[in-house]
């Protein structure tokens, strides 16, 4: 068994997925088809309900 | 941003998969890294390059409403900040001249030598995250998208409405700039339609519609908003309301799916003609057009599936078995979020806890093998002696800056006594904000540092963390909110919002003339989880949980396991329920580290977050024995059921039953549809209305499933569904265009309409509505079954002795309804399966996946870090009142023996900081750690020394 992980995907999913990860004690590597993280999400300007910003 | 500082993710973007071999544990991943032409390394993220690029290109960040360079940043607060070049319009690149940017850039940083490179990774599991994509709305041929400037997608509206987008958050529309008045909304664009787009239901546009709506209305209340839609599919925790919401702030819905639109060269205006509900032609005039477009995969989903060896369905997401949600057909490769099925926001996390936790259930015996702890420099000493402020302000883009004079503020702050420097940002919160503020801690020798941006709710944290990598106590900082209570609140008023932010600061730098270093408590946790519910979610929770290696306790108060799920027999999609209840339950029984306890009621839950004892009472044959448990963490997973009403003649006739009823006679076989039979069902009973405000999300799919039932047994039997709206979302929308193939007669009916049942002859009779005759319409019934509300399982003592805070529906509450699903109120607390919201198997096992994420992650670690803030009490002036104890929230404070009397002792772990105690202490014995009345009283001092 190898204790890393690679996660496919910078978008919220995958930001999530890898934070868990590597607070549950495994390494993560985080694979992202463009020049930065954050996907979808880092365009949405507030989210509901709050109106908090995205980042 | 968090992810981008932890030591133990790394972020490898330009990249894509190209090869997977091996298997679950041991993969070998071949990923391909393409050029940036940047040295991440030496670039700085300053942006001197931008400017000297000739190369001007829309900028798909704001949806190619507003431009940018060939040589830029992916947005502001990227990640990693270092910039990045457009290979498909770089002039060097292209056509071998230019290079300007090497030239402008003074670290050296770009490279056009680098090459596209292959990396070999070795990893024990993969997850899948790629997303979603819009659909191209240009294959919309009748909603004129490529021709008429003022149709919008979706997304581009969200942008046109963002104080940071193209616009400036001045809602405007496209082809003039000027202020639409009226606008339409037009939904399943390119959903729920074989013609164009595709067949199944996108899920979150109805939300996000509602959404832009209101919020297009907070921007400008005179806007004339209309949204065309077929059904409004808000099924998810709280939407309803949000729907009433809508409603209540003159937003009009109109039932009808639109056809075309016509465009207005003059004017732009667009023309929507469309067919009422009551069959009448109607003609309209908007000024701008927005389509929620549906969502299809994303690029490079099937490149990847190729790549990975990963099996798509026929719509091209990954193809997942309703009793395994995030597996993929790869063992140890796991789905997550849109590469999956399309998904709002708080399902993506849930899906993305979830399938940490498969995966961290494989890889459990190698955990921690390859992870370093984050080391920071050691903390130097700060005392009062010599105090040395920073200051930063933060524009947040025109966020603040628009409204706030962010420079004035700055020199106004520079002023301020024991002020050494001030500074201003455009955000503070981005990487390279970072390392400007670490740098001046540690060149200006700073011991105190003030931060004027947003709220400390959601950002103090990041700072916090920031200040103590450049060697400061994480107390030392204050943070000033002139985001909500000066840009925001003041838009209007921009000289006083600049004023009132000056005020701000002033005080907060002389509460952080005051402030002082504090420790942070560390408690061990116990080892353990204890599950309270032993349905599908529950089981599913304990099973994860003990997997990952960690013993649990399964407390289920019925005799049997199984929950709801004993009353499920078939599936939509045909898998077999029971057939895996009994797998799962053979599971949980044998394995060696979960212990169930039947039959079993819980006493009294005490503790907190790493120390919990809970005590419960169990029956057995006649006798009670009362077990003591001691666990971590706990998982509430207690539920729901279904309203039993008294509506249409249930309990009075024998041939009204519930949906479940009816399911388990078919199943069972005492209910054998007959040719000529009639059954109809009627949906939302006692459901969407004011006693139960909220859709319960399954029952129409529950109704879908039992007339398809009674079609593959007899196709000569009439089934009619009375609804109000069909809320088969997602690729449940197949079933429903199934049922209607297959000859089930959907009837709509109005909330003010309901429809009536009487019974004559031993008959049952129906009489609705119809919309399109404009008349009642008759049906005899055999069977008659209602889909009604799911109600929240919920006891009087069990309220008493855990006090979670729940919902206005009922259910338990989320702490964050987008970021953090799974978590209640209460650390070491969390909440799966339908005691957080009426849910479908799938959604019920990815919240009990990524609730034993969560809890995992406070085991696994063995600690819980307190915040600071806490409250301390001085025993030797404490006179053992017992105020605090008896107002504290969270139960926090107990009272110990000391000399004769009693005296105020704080449990660290389980206290907020809320600072209940410390107001009702009649001696001001207790004092809250980041609160002194000294730092609250030097504030509004501070306040009072007008300029």
């Amino acid at each position: 068994m190898i204790g890393a992980v690679m996660v496919v995907g910078g978008g919220i999913a995958g930001i999530q997925a890898s934070m868990d990860l590597a607070d549950n004690g495994f390494f993560v590597y985080l694979v992202e088809k463009s020049s930065a993280i954050g996907g979808l999400m880092a365009s949405l300007d507030k989210t509901f309900p709050t109106n908090d910003c995205s980042i | 941003m968090e992810a981008g500082r932890s030591p133990n993710i790394e972020i490898i973007t330009n990249a894509e998969v190209k090869e997977v071999t091996g298997i679950a544990g041991n993969f070998s991943v071949k990923v391909l890294k393409h050029p940036r032409y940047i040295d991440a390394t030496k670039c700085t993220g300053c942006g001197f390059c931008s400017p000297y690029c000739p190369m001007t290109i829309p900028d798909p960040y704001d949806q190619n409403l507003s431009q940018k360079k060939a040589i830029d940043i992916l947005y502001t607060q990227a990640i990693p900040s270092t910039y990045y070049i457009e290979t498909d319009y770089c002039l060097f690149l292209n056509r071998r001249e230019c290079k300007q940017c090497t030239k402008a850039c003074q670290s050296g940083a770009i490279n056009f030598d680098q090459k596209p490179e292959i990396a070999d990774y070795q990893v024990g599991s993969i997850i899948l995250a790629t997303g979603f994509k819009s659909i191209n709305p240009s294959r919309l041929h009748a909603y004129r998208y490529k021709d008429a400037p003022n149709v919008v997608t979706g997304m581009e509206f969200e942008r046109i409405s963002s104080a940071s987008g193209p616009y400036l958050g001045k809602i405007s529309r496209p082809s003039d700039l000027k202020k639409p008045h009226k606008i339409a909304f037009i939904q399943c664009a390119g959903s729920r339609s074989t013609v164009s787009g595709n067949s199944y239901c996108s899920s979150v546009c109805c939300k996000y519609a509602v959404k832009d709506a209101i919020v297009a209305l907070e921007h400008e209340s005179d806007l004339d908003i209309t949204i065309f839609f077929m059904d409004m599919r808000m099924y998810s925790k709280g939407l309803d309301a949000f729907y009433e919401r809508a409603r209540g702030a003159g937003v009009k819905f109109v039932r009808s799916r639109i056809s075309e639109i016509k465009r207005d060269v003059h004017t732009e205006d667009l023309i929507i003609k469309y067919v009422t509900e009551d069959g009448d032609l109607k003609e309209d005039i908007f000024n701008l057009v927005v389509l929620p477009t549906g969502l299809e995969p994303s690029d490079g989903s099937f490149s990847l599936a190729r790549a990975t060896a990963v099996k798509l369905n026929k719509y091209g997401f990954c193809d997942t078995n309703l009793f395994l949600p995030l597996s993929t057909n790869r063992e140890g490769i796991f789905a997550a979020g849109g590469f999956r099925e399309p998904v709002a926001l708080p399902d993506s996390v849930v899906q993305a806890s979830g399938a940490a936790a498969y995966a961290s259930e494989l890889l459990y015996t190698a955990r921690g093998t390859l992870i370093s702890e984050k080391e920071f420099p050691e903390e130097f000493s700060a005392s009062v002696d010599g105090l040395r402020i920073g200051v930063f302000v933060c524009h947040c883009g025109k966020n603040i800056g628009g409204v706030v004079d962010v420079p004035e503020v700055k020199k106004y702050a520079a002023e301020l006594p024991d002020v050494v420097m001030s500074t201003e940002n455009l955000y503070s919160c981005s990487e390279d904000a970072q390392s400007i503020i670490t740098g001046a801690i540690v060149r200006e020798k700073l011991n105190r540092v003030v931060i004027a941006a947003c709220t400390p709710r959601t950002h103090e944290p990041l700072f916090q963390q920031t200040i103590r990598e450049a060697g400061l106590n994480r107390c030392l900082i204050e943070m000033v909110n002139i985001r909500d209570q000066c840009s925001w609140v003041h838009s209007q008023e921009k000289e006083e919002a600049t004023k009132k932010a000056k005020d701000l600061i002033r005080m907060a730098v002389a509460k952080a003339r005051l402030i002082q270093p504090l420790d942070e408590h560390v408690i061990d946790v116990i080892p353990r989880g204890l599950v309270i519910g032993g349905g599908l979610a529950g089981m599913t929770a304990a099973l994860s949980l003990a997997n990952q290696g960690f013993e649990c306790y399964l407390v289920e108060k019925k005799a049997e396991l199984g929950g709801s799920l004993l009353n499920i027999y078939y599936t939509l999609q045909g898998e077999d329920p029971q057939a895996y209840l009994k797998q799962i339950v053979d599971r949980i029984n044998q394995h060696e580290h979960i212990k169930v306890y039947t039959n079993a009621e819980v006493q009294s839950v005490d503790g907190f977050v790493g120390n919990f004892r809970t005590v419960l009472s169990i029956s057995q044959g006649g006798e009670r024995e009362t077990v003591e448990l001691e666990h971590g963490i706990l998982i509430l997973a207690t539920g729901a059921k279904i309203f039993p009403t008294t509506e249409y003649l249930y309990g009075k006739n024998e041939n009204v039953l519930l949906q479940p009823e009816l399911e388990k006679k078919l199943a069972l076989g005492s209910f054998v549809p007959a040719t000529g039979d009639t059954v109809v069902m009627i949906q939302c009973v006692g459901s969407r209305n004011d006693e139960h405000p909220y859709c319960s999300s399954i029952c129409c799919s529950m109704a879908v499933k039992n007339a398809l039932k009674i079609k593959e047994m007899n196709p000569s039997t009439n089934v009619y569904i009375l609804y109000r709206d069909m809320n088969t979302y997602g690729f449940r929308e197949e079933y429903y265009t199934k049922a209607r193939n297959n000859g089930v007669v959907f009837l709509r009916y109005d909330r003010q309409h309901k429809p009536e049942v009487t019974e004559s002859d031993n008959r049952l009779m129906i009489t609705v509505k119809d919309h399109i005759l404009g008349r009642d319409v008759r049906i005899h019934a055999d069977v008659l079954a209602l889909s009604t509300a799911i109600i929240p399982e919920k006891d009087e003592t069990f309220e008493k002795i855990l006090a979670i805070p729940r919902s206005s529906e009922g259910f338990f509450m989320e702490s964050h309804v987008q970021l953090r699903p799974v978590d209640s109120y209460v650390d070491g607390i969390f909440i799966c399966g339908m005691a957080h919201f009426p849910k479908s198997i799938d959604e019920s096992i990815s919240q009990a996946k990524a609730s034993a994420s969560k809890a995992a992650i406070f085991l696994s670690k063995g600690q819980v870090k307190a915040e600071p803030i806490v409250s301390s009490c001085d025993t030797e002036i404490c006179i053992g009142c017992t105020l605090c104890a008896y107002f504290c929230p969270y139960s926090a404070i107990k009272m110990t023996k000391k000399d004769k009397g009693k005296r105020a002792e704080i449990i660290v772990a389980a206290c907020k900081g809320c600072g209940v105690c410390a107001s009702y202490c009649p001696t001001k014995a207790i004092s809250m750690g980041r609160f002194t009345d000294a730092q609250i009283h030097a504030q509004i001092e501070a306040f009072g020394e007008y300029e």
